[in-house]
C-alpha cells in the first residue's frame, strides 16, 4: 500500500513536531561548569527522517487495525489464522515441540557453561513470565510488584539454607508455597480494588517489600545481602561448577515443562475459564454465581506460587542475594514478557522471555538500549497488537466432522 | 514548638509540590479514569528543560531573573507539548479499549521517556542553578523557613487558585467540567471531547512543570529517575484526596507531605516511602473513595 | 503435512549440526575470540590487539598460547563511571604489554566484562570468563557483585583482584583466598572518620547518616563502632536517608534538635551534596564528613559551592608517585580526558597481576597466589604487597576537605 498525499503532509508535520520536541535532549548538551554548550544538530535531522518514516508507517498501521476492526481480512489475521492452525494441527506442532525439546535436551553439549548460565537465566523469566501470565494474563488482574513474590522465595531458601541448612530439594516447594502464602496474604485487602488501584497498591508492595529487605538487617541481613547460598545437590555428590550449572540447567527446563504444563492444564480447567470470565467482565462473571474472592485470590496464589519456586533456584543458582536484584525494573521487565507474549499465551510467553532476555546478551550494543526499547514494546503492543505475538489459542469445541474436513482439503 | 514548625513548613514545602503533581493525575483521571503513569516523567521533563536552556542562557551571558523567568517559561511550553503528544500517541488510539491496555502502555510510556532523557543527556545527576534568590527579609527565620519554601509555596497557591478560576469561570473550564460528568452526553451537546482531553493534559503538565522547576531549585540537583518516586508519591496524594477531585488532590498532597516530615522527624526517615505506600494501602482498602472523594456505585 | 514436519526436523536437524560445528570451532581454535555470544566492542578491541603484538608467529597459534585477563565491573548504566576508568587503562597498557614483547613471552588477550554491578549478572560474566580461560581477573567494581562472583573464581581457581571492593568481609573472613584488593577496606576508613571528627575537630556530640546501602551503611556502621570504642563522643542520631526522596529537610531539623555538632554521612555523592546544600539552606553550620563516594568531581560539581569545607575520606594521594603521573600522561594521550574514579586501583591490580605471573613464572592459580603475597611491586598505588587475607599492604586512607572548589589533603 502506498502512503497518499495527506499522510504524507501529515508525516512531515509530525517530523517537525518532533523535531521541535526533541530539541533540547537530542541536539543541546550543556555543560554549566565548563561554560560549555554542545550543538548536536545531526541528530535534529535524525529524529526528522526517522519520525517521518515512522508516521508514514504509524499511519498504515492504524488504518490497518481500523479494517481489521471491520472484519475484513488482512494480513496480521491470516497470520493469526495460521497460528491457530499450528497450534491445533497435532502433526505439525508435536514435531516442532519434539524439535525444540530435543534441543533442549542437547543444549548443555552443544554451548559452553556461559551460555547454559545464560540460558537459565532465561528460562528463569520464561516460568516467571508463564506465572505472571497466570494473574495479569488470565486473570486480567496487573501486578507491578510481582518480583516481590520471587524475592520471597530467593530469601526464604536463603534465610533456611544458611540459617537452619535445609536442604534445596526441601526448600523447594516451601519457598513456592511461602511466595503463594504471600499472594494470598496481599491478595485479600485489594480484592476490592479494581485494575488501575490495584497496579498502583502491587508496585506499592512491591516498593515495600525490597524496604523491608533492605532495612531489616537482624532478618535479611540489609543491603549487604547473603551470601554462601548452597548450591542444589544431587545425593551429597560434590560437583563443580560446571556440573552444578548444567544440574540446574535440565532442572530449570523441567520446571518450564511442568510450568507449561500446569498453566495449560489450568487454563482449560474449571477456575481458569473463571479468570478469563472474570478478565472479560467482573460484575457479569459475579452475576453468574463465581466466587470472586476465591477466584482472585487464587490466580494471586497461583502467580506467586512460581515466583517463589524460582526465587529458590535464583538464590541456588547466585549463591547469593541482595535487595538490588529485586526492583521495580525486573517487575516491569516480567511484565513485558506477559505483554511481548500476549496475555494468556503460553508460547508467546516464552518466545517473549527468551527474546527479552537473550537479546541484550548477546548484542551488547541493545543492551544500552534495552530498557528504551521495553518501554516502546509495551506501548507499541498495546496499541497494534493487544493479543501480543503470539495470540492466545482456545480450545474450541467444534464438531469432528469439520475440522477433519477442513484438515483434509 | 520550634521542631514542629520546622517540620511542619518542611512538610508543607513537600506537600506543595506533591499537590501540583496531584492535580494532573486527577484531572486526567477524572475524564477518562486512567492513571496517567507517566505524568511523573513530564515533570522530570520539565525541570530538565529548565536546566538546559537556563544553561545555555548563562553561558551566552544573560543573568537574573530574565533567566528565571525565561527557563520557566520554555519548560512548561515543553512540558505541555510533551503532555499533549502522549495522550496523542500512547492513550488516544486506546480509548475504548480495555481498562489494562492503556494502563501499559502509559507504563511503557513512563520506561522509554526515562531512558530517552538517560540516553539523550546523562545518567548521572546534574546540577541545577540556583534560580530562586536569597531574601534579605526573611533571613531572621531562616532555619524554620526559607526563601525557596515561601516562593514554593506561594507559586504554587497561585497556580491552584488560576486552575481553580480557569475550571470554575472559563468556557474550556465549563466543558472540561461536562466532560468528567458525561462523556458521551458531552459529545452529544457538541464538546469537542478529544480538545477537551488534550486541554486536561496540556494543563496538568504545565502544572508538574512548575512543580519540576521549583523543586529543581530548591534541591539543586536532578537527574532522569527524579519523576517515578515523585510521581508515585503524588498519585498516592491523588488517592488519598479522592481521585478525580480537585481541592482533594490539593488537600491529598499536604496530607501527605506532612505525614511524611512528620513521619521522618518524630520516628525515622529509613522507612520514608514504606510510610507513604502504608498510607496509600490503608486508604484504598478503608476508604477506597479518598479524603474528599464520593463512592459511585459502578452501573452497567 | 508429513512432508513438511519431516523436511522442518531436518532443518532443524541441519541448523543444530552448523551451530555445534560452529561453537566446537570456536573453542578449539580461538579460545580469545567472542563467541556467538559476547561482545562486539570488544571482540574488534581485543582481535586488533593481539594483531598488534603479533609476533610473526600465526594469529592461531599466537592465540592458543595467549595469558587471558578478565576485566570485569559496570561497563554501562548508572554505575559505568565506576567500572569504565579501569577498562580504559587496561585496554591501554594491554597494548603496551603487548608492544613490547607480552607476558613471559605470551601475548595478553583483555576480556573485557559489562556485569552492572548486579550479583546476577556478575555470575554470569564469571563464567563466562572462567569458561574462556581467564588466568586472573580484574575486578569486579561493586562489593556486591565481587561476592556473587569469588564463589565462582574460587571453583575454578582464577585469582580475582579488585580496584574498589571495600567491603571488609571480603578478605576478613577467610572465604574467598583468591581475593585481594588494591583499595583498603571500608572499616579502616570509617575508623579514620571517627577518629579525625573526634581528635582533630574536637567534636563531642555526632550525628551520623547513611543511605542504608551496603557501601554507605557500612560506613557508617564503622564510624559509629569507632566512635564507641574510643568512647570520647557520643553518637546523637543514628539515622537512613532514602536515597532519591524530594528532600531531607526534616532530617536536617532532627540533626539539629539533637545538637550534634558533626555530621559523619556514609554513602555516595547525589544524597551527599542534597544533604549539604539543604544544611546550608537551613543555616546548619557544622562539619560534614562523608567517605570516598563523594571524594570525586561528582560531588563538586553538583554541590558546588555548598562543597567547601565538607570533609571526606579518600585513598592517599598517589598522584605525586612518577610512575602514577606516567600513567596518568599517557591515558590522557590515550582517550583526550582525565581518568575517572578507581583508575590508580585500577591500575596498581594490573601491575600487581602482572608482576606476580612475572615472578610464578606461569598463571597456575597456587605459585601466582603465592607471588602475589610474597613479591614486592612498585604500582600506581606505590609500592604494595598483599597480606595473608588479600588485603594490600602499603595502601591507606587520609582526609581531604574541600578548598576553593578542590579536595585538599588534610591529615
Amino acid at each position: 500500500m502506498l502512503p497518499g498525499h495527506r499522510s504524507i503532509k501529515t508525516a512531515l508535520r509530525t517530523a517537525l513536531w518532533f523535531m521541535f520536541l526533541t530539541l533540547p535532549f537530542m541536539v543541546v548538551r550543556v555543560n554549566t561548569l565548563k561554560g560549555e554548550v554542545e550543538w548536536r544538530w545531526q541528530n535534529m535531522l535524525w529524529v526528522g527522517l526517522a519520525v517521518f518514516l515512522l508516521a508514514i508507517v504509524w499511519d498504515i498501521a492504524l488504518s490497518n487495525r481500523h479494517k481489521r476492526s471491520d472484519r475484513k481480512p488482512s494480513a496480521s489475521q491470516t497470520l493469526s489464522r495460521l497460528s491457530q492452525r499450528v497450534f491445533h494441527d497435532k502433526t505439525v506442532y508435536l514435531p516442532i515441540i519434539a524439535g525444540v525439546f530435543c534441543l533442549a535436551l542437547l543444549f548443555p553439549w552443544l554451548f559452553n557453561t556461559y551460555q547454559v548460565n545464560i540460558m537459565v537465566l532465561a528460562l528463569m523469566f520464561v516460568v516467571l513470565g508463564l506465572g505472571l501470565n497466570i494473574t495479569v494474563g488470565l486473570a486480567g488482574l496487573l501486578d507491578l510488584g510481582y518480583i516481590a513474590f520471587f524475592a520471597v522465595g530467593a530469601y526464604t531458601y536463603a534465610l533456611l539454607n544458611t540459617k537452619f541448612g535445609v536442604g534445596f530439594w526441601f526448600s523447594l516447594p516451601i519457598g513456592g508455597i511461602v511466595g503463594a502464602t504471600f499472594g494470598i496474604l496481599l491478595g485479600f485487602p485489594i480484592l476490592r480494588l479494581r485494575g488501575d488501584y490495584l497496579a498502583i497498591v502491587t508496585l506499592g508492595f512491591g516498593s515495600i517489600a525490597k524496604i523491608v529487605f533492605e532495612n531489616w538487617e537482624e532478618v535479611f541481613n540489609g543491603a549487604k545481602g547473603i551470601a554462601g547460598i548452597g548450591r542444589p545437590g544431587l545425593f551429597n555428590i560434590e560437583m563443580s561448577l560446571e556440573a552444578t550449572t548444567t544440574y540446574i540447567y535440565y532442572l530449570m527446563v523441567a520446571l518450564v515443562m511442568f510450568a507449561a504444563f500446569m498453566t495449560n492444564r489450568l487454563k482449560e480447567s474449571r477456575i481458569g475459564r473463571a479468570w478469563l470470565a472474570l478478565r472479560e467482565d467482573e460484575i457479569a462473571c459475579v452475576t453468574m454465581g463465581i466466587d470472586m474472592a476465591r477466584t482472585k485470590l487464587s490466580a494471586y496464589a497461583f502467580g506467586a506460587f512460581w515466583a517463589g519456586l524460582v526465587g529458590v533456584i535464583f538464590a541456588a543458582r547466585n549463591t547469593y542475594i541482595n535487595p538490588n536484584s529485586f526492583t521495580f525494573m525486573e517487575s516491569a521487565l516480567v511484565l513485558s514478557v506477559v505483554v511481548l507474549g500476549g496475555m494468556g499465551s503460553i508460547v508467546g510467553v516464552m518466545i517473549a522471555a527468551m527474546v527479552l532476555i537473550l537479546l541484550p546478551e548477546y548484542l551488547r550494543a541493545v543492551a544500552e538500549y534495552r530498557m528504551l526499547v521495553f518501554g516502546a514494546v509495551m506501548v507499541l503492543m498495546m496499541i497494534f497488537r493487544p493479543q501480543g505475538l503470539v495470540s492466545n489459542v482456545h480450545r474450541y469445541y467444534r464438531k469432528h466432522s469439520e475440522t477433519d474436513a477442513a484438515q483434509k482439503g | 514548638m520550634e521542631y514542629f514548625l520546622q517540620l511542619f513548613s518542611s512538610g508543607l514545602t513537600r506537600g506543595s509540590i506533591y499537590a501540583l503533581i496531584a492535580l494532573g493525575y486527577t484531572m486526567v483521571y477524572g475524564i477518562i479514569q486512567l492513571i496517567n503513569f507517566a505524568h511523573g516523567e513530564i515533570y522530570m521533563i520539565g525541570a530538565f528543560v529548565a536546566l538546559i536552556v537556563s544553561g545555555v542562557l548563562t553561558i551566552y551571558g544573560f543573568s537574573g531573573a530574565s533567566i528565571l523567568v525565561f527557563a520557566a517559561v520554555v519548560a512548561v511550553i515543553y512540558a505541555a507539548a510533551y503532555g499533549y503528544t502522549l495522550e496523542r500517541i500512547a492513550y488516544r488510539p486506546l480509548r475504548g479499549a480495555p481498562r489494562l491496555s492503556p494502563l501499559i502502555s502509559a507504563i511503557g510510556m513512563s520506561i522509554f521517556l526515562q531512558n530517552y532523557v538517560l540516553l539523550a543527556q546523562t545518567p548521572d545527576f546534574l546540577p541545577f542553578p540556583a534560580l530562586i534568590p536569597e531574601f534579605e527579609f526573611i533571613e531572621p527565620l531562616a532555619h524554620i523557613i526559607g526563601s525557596a519554601e515561601l516562593v514554593i509555596l506561594t507559586v504554587s497557591t497561585i497556580s491552584m487558585i488560576a486552575l481553580t478560576a480557569l475550571i470554575k469561570y472559563s468556557r474550556i473550564g465549563k466543558a472540561m467540567r461536562a466532560t468528567q460528568q458525561d462523556m458521551h452526553m458531552a459529545r452529544l451537546v457538541g464538546i469537542d471531547v478529544d480538545r477537551v482531553i488534550s486541554v486536561t493534559f496540556v494543563i496538568g503538565s504545565v502544572l508538574a512543570a512548575i512543580g519540576g522547576v521549583l523543586v529543581g531549585s530548591y534541591i539543586g540537583q536532578i537527574n532522569f529517575y527524579i519523576g517515578f518516586m515523585a510521581g508515585i508519591k503524588a498519585f498516592t496524594a491523588a488517592v488519598l484526596g479522592g481521585i478525580g477531585n480537585i481541592p482533594g488532590a490539593v488537600l491529598g498532597g499536604l496530607v501527605l507531605g506532612l505525614s511524611e516530615a512528620f513521619a521522618a522527624g518524630y520516628i525515622s526517615s529509613a522507612y520514608e516511602d514504606v510510610f507513604a505506600f502504608g498510607v496509600l494501602v490503608l486508604i484504598l482498602i478503608l476508604r477506597p473513595a479518598g479524603l474528599l472523594g464520593r463512592a459511585v456505585k459502578q452501573k452497567v | 503435512m508429513k512432508l513438511l514436519s519431516h523436511s522442518a526436523k531436518l532443518f532443524i536437524t541441519f541448523l543444530f549440526a552448523i551451530l555445534a560445528l560452529n561453537s566446537g570451532c570456536s573453542q578449539e581454535e580461538q579460545p580469545g575470540a567472542p563467541q556467538p555470544a559476547a561482545q562486539g566492542e570488544q571482540a574488534t578491541s581485543e582481535s586488533s590487539r593481539t594483531a598488534d603484538g603479533g609476533s610473526g608467529t600465526t594469529a592461531k597459534s599466537a592465540r592458543a598460547e595467549s595469558i587471558i585477563i578478565g576485566v570485569a565491573g559496570p561497563h554501562t548504566g548508572d554505575l559505568a563511571p565506576y567500572g569504565i576508568p579501569t577498562m580504559e587503562a587496561l585496554e591501554m597498557l594491554a597494548v603496551e604489554v603487548n608492544n613490547s614483547g607480552g607476558l613471559l613471552g605470551r601475548p595478553v588477550t583483555l576480556l573485557a566484562m559489562d556485569d552492572q554491578c548486579k550479583p546476577e549478572i556478575a555470575t554470569n560474566v564469571a563464567t563466562n570468563l572462567v569458561s574462556r580461560g581467564a588466568s586472573i581477573v580484574i575486578g569486579h567494581i561493586c562489593s556486591g557483585a565481587t561476592k556473587a562472583a569469588l564463589g565462582i573464581y574460587k571453583e575454578a581457581d582464577v585469582v580475582a583482584i579488585s580496584p574498589s571492593a571495600t567491603n571488609p568481609p571480603l578478605t576478613m573472613d577467610g572465604e574467598y583466598p583468591n581475593f585481594f584488593r588494591t583499595i583498603a577496606p571500608d572499616d579502616k576508613q570509617g575508623q579514620l572518620a571517627a577518629e579525625f571528627v573526634t581528635d582533630t575537630l574536637g567534636a563531642k556530640k555526632i550525628a551520623i547518616l547513611h543511605d542504608k546501602g551496603d557501601y554507605g551503611k557500612g560506613f557508617a556502621d564503622y564510624a559509629q563502632l569507632a566512635f564507641e570504642e574510643a568512647g570520647q563522643a557520643e553518637v546523637v542520631l543514628y539515622e537512613g536517608v532514602t536515597p532519591g526522596a524530594m528532600d531531607y529537610s526534616a532530617v536536617i531539623q532532627k540533626i539539629r534538635r539533637e545538637g550534634a555538632e558533626a555530621v559523619v554521612f556514609g554513602g555516595y555523592h547525589p544524597e551527599a551534596s542534597k544533604l549539604v546544600g539543604q544544611m546550608k539552606k537551613k543555616r546548619l553550620d557544622i562539619p560534614f564528613i562523608g567517605p570516598d563516594g563523594i571524594k570525586g568531581d561528582g560531588f563538586l560539581d553538583i554541590a558546588g559551592l555548598n562543597a567547601e569545607g565538607v570533609y571526606a575520606t579518600g585513598p592517599k594521594d598517589v598522584s605525586t608517585f612518577p610512575l602514577n603521573q606516567k600513567i596518568r600522561q599517557a591515558y590522557i594521550d590515550t582517550y583526550g580526558k582525565e581518568p575517572g574514579t578507581f583508575f590508580d586501583q585500577g591500575v596498581a591490580a594490573w601491575q600487581a597481576a602482572l608482576n606476580a605471573i612475572q615472578v610464578a613464572g606461569t598463571t597456575e592459580y597456587a605459585a601466582v597466589s603465592k607471588a602475589l603475597k610474597t613479591s614486592r611491586v612498585e604500582t600506581t598505588v606505590g609500592q604494595i604487597k598483599f597480606d595473608q587475607h588479600g588485603d594490600a599492604e602499603g595502601v591507606g586512607f587520609s582526609v581531604y576537605q574541600v578548598q576553593n572548589g578542590v579536595f585538599v589533603q588534610v591529615q
